[in-house]
């Protein structure tokens, strides 16, 4: 299996803080990676540094064979931040056709990416009068418009009606089995399962690095979160 | 840069303004409101009228812009989007530019109301054709679009973004040789309003009210503004950074 990512001895370092300390792992192709933490251990920062826009970084990081951040990898590498990054003076139909525009994609690609979210319906309304969970997925949609071959997803699913959370998980799982590379974060611990791999992080420190299934034989724990102690209290 | 993206992003924040009705609505009406204001303040002297009339159609582009500009460029800022362009294939100037376009022409339809309305019934009497005078309001809206860029990667907040207005501009509209001849100013201010660009803009709308022809002055004028225009343009790109703590 190829690998997607490959991250060696990264460290970041916030206002003279030191918040990631040599974090090192490799993500494979067409595999759904979760990033399991608590908030404030470094989630966002480690995907800013994956998609380049993070500063005051050292080390290693390639993504799809080049440094993170080239130009390059604008088109193939989306992100989509925790906070929804869109206009909310603008329609859904609005929002996509300016990051249509933005990508190089063409206008039939809008209707799809709004098929995938559950949006299809409801192009027409205005971001600002949407849910929190509704603008979340026309996020998600504006980072899908240009197919791209590494997903960074921070915290997709906060909020979201569970039905609605089961869907975008298949989605995901499409994605995954159509190629495409995949790093979701989240702290809700029992999302991990449905994971290829799972990446524990802690106070900036990766503290496991294996399958949902080899995370639990390893430490004999019932559940991720249970697994998620084991492993803190034995670092204690 | 490419022309698709710097046109959709003209397009897109033209159609964000659009839906605020209200901020259209004052962006036009206000400028003409104070105008007719001034003029009926200066009832008996029309000569007065004659002479400010020309520097305010220059002034209110260059304040209306810069505070919406630094205000959208705020927004996109802390609400994320700016963070999500700069990680796709989006060029600095592509949103410079797309900025520019659509404040610009937001800049040409205002100060053509409120020419037609000064030029109009209020009876302003400017040697300069109209052109000209709107030529150089929205070579200065494009000045205050750019300051308003500049100093909005200052500013954390909506009320920082918007005291920079008296920080910023009040100084050097004291020193602009509008409310006090320049020449009988303290010798620092007046060499400082030598370096303020706003100096310029006022300078040539009130040769452009006295004189119609286009002398050297004018034209210095003209291209002191759109030099410091391109200038704060280019600071401006490099507040927008791709990779930030």
């Amino acid at each position: 299996m190829m690998n997607s990512v490959e991250v060696t001895g990264l460290v970041v370092v916030r206002g003279g803080h030191e918040v990631l300390h040599g974090v090192d792992f490799t993500l494979s192709s067409g595999q759904i990676t979760g990033l399991l933490g608590p908030s404030g251990c470094g989630k966002t920062t480690l995907m800013r540094a994956l998609v380049g826009v993070q500063g005051g970084v050292r080390g290693r990081v390639t993504v799809l064979g080049d440094a993170a951040g080239s130009a390059s990898l604008r088109r193939r590498v989306g992100y989509v931040t925790q906070a929804p990054a869109v206009y909310g003076d603008l329609s859904i139909a609005e929002n996509l056709g300016y990051f249509a525009s933005v990508m190089g994609v063409t206008r039939d690609r809008v209707g799809a990416v709004l098929e995938q979210v559950a949006l299809a319906d409801l192009g027409g309304q205005l971001v600002r009068t949407l849910s929190g969970g509704q603008v979340a997925r026309v996020s998600l949609a504006t980072a899908l418009l240009a197919t791209p071959e590494l997903l960074v997803l921070d915290e997709p699913t906060v909020g979201l009606d569970p039905v609605l959370r089961r869907d975008l998980w298949a989605l995901f799982r499409s994605l995954a089995d159509a190629g495409c590379t995949l790093l979701v974060s989240s702290h809700v611990m029992d999302e991990a399962v449905r994971c290829d791999r799972l990446l524990l992080m802690r106070e900036g420190r990766l503290v496991a690095d294996d399958s949902p299934s080899g995370l639990l034989r390893r430490t004999g724990a019932r559940d991720v979160e249970g697994a998620f102690l084991a492993i803190a209290e034995a670092a204690a | 840069m490419s022309a698709r993206v710097t046109l959709a992003t003209a397009r897109r924040v033209l159609t964000q303004l659009r839906r605020d009705r209200r901020t259209v609505a004052l962006l036009l009406v206000v400028p003409v409101l104070l105008l007719s204001l001034l003029r009926y303040v200066y009832d008996a002297r029309p000569d007065v009228f004659d002479h400010v009339g020309g520097p305010l159609l220059a002034l209110f582009p260059f304040i209306t812009m810069f505070l919406v500009t630094s205000v959208a460029m705020l927004r996109e800022r802390t609400t994320g989007t700016l963070e999500r362009l700069l990680t796709t294939p989006l060029g600095r100037g592509d949103l410079l530019f797309g900025y520019a376009l659509a404040f610009g022409l937001v800049a040409l339809v205002q100060t053509s109301v409120a020419s037609a309305v000064a030029l109009g019934p209020l009876g302003l009497d400017l040697a300069a054709t109209p052109a000209l005078v709107v030529l150089l309001a929205v070579l200065d809206a494009l000045l205050g679009m750019a300051l308003g860029l500049n100093l909005s990667a200052f500013a954390r907040t909506e009320f920082q973004a918007v005291q920079f207005l008296p920080a910023f501009v009040l100084p050097q509209l004291l020193l602009c040789g509008l409310f006090a001849p320049r020449d009988a100013m303290a010798p620092l201010l007046r060499r400082l309003s030598e370096v303020f660009p706003l100096t310029y803009a006022v300078d040539g709308m009130q040769r452009l009210s006295a004189d119609g022809s286009v002398t050297g002055l004018v034209a210095r004028d003209l291209a002191v503004v759109a030099g410091a225009s391109v200038l704060a343009l280019a600071l401006g790109s490099l507040t927008l950074q791709r990779r930030s703590a």
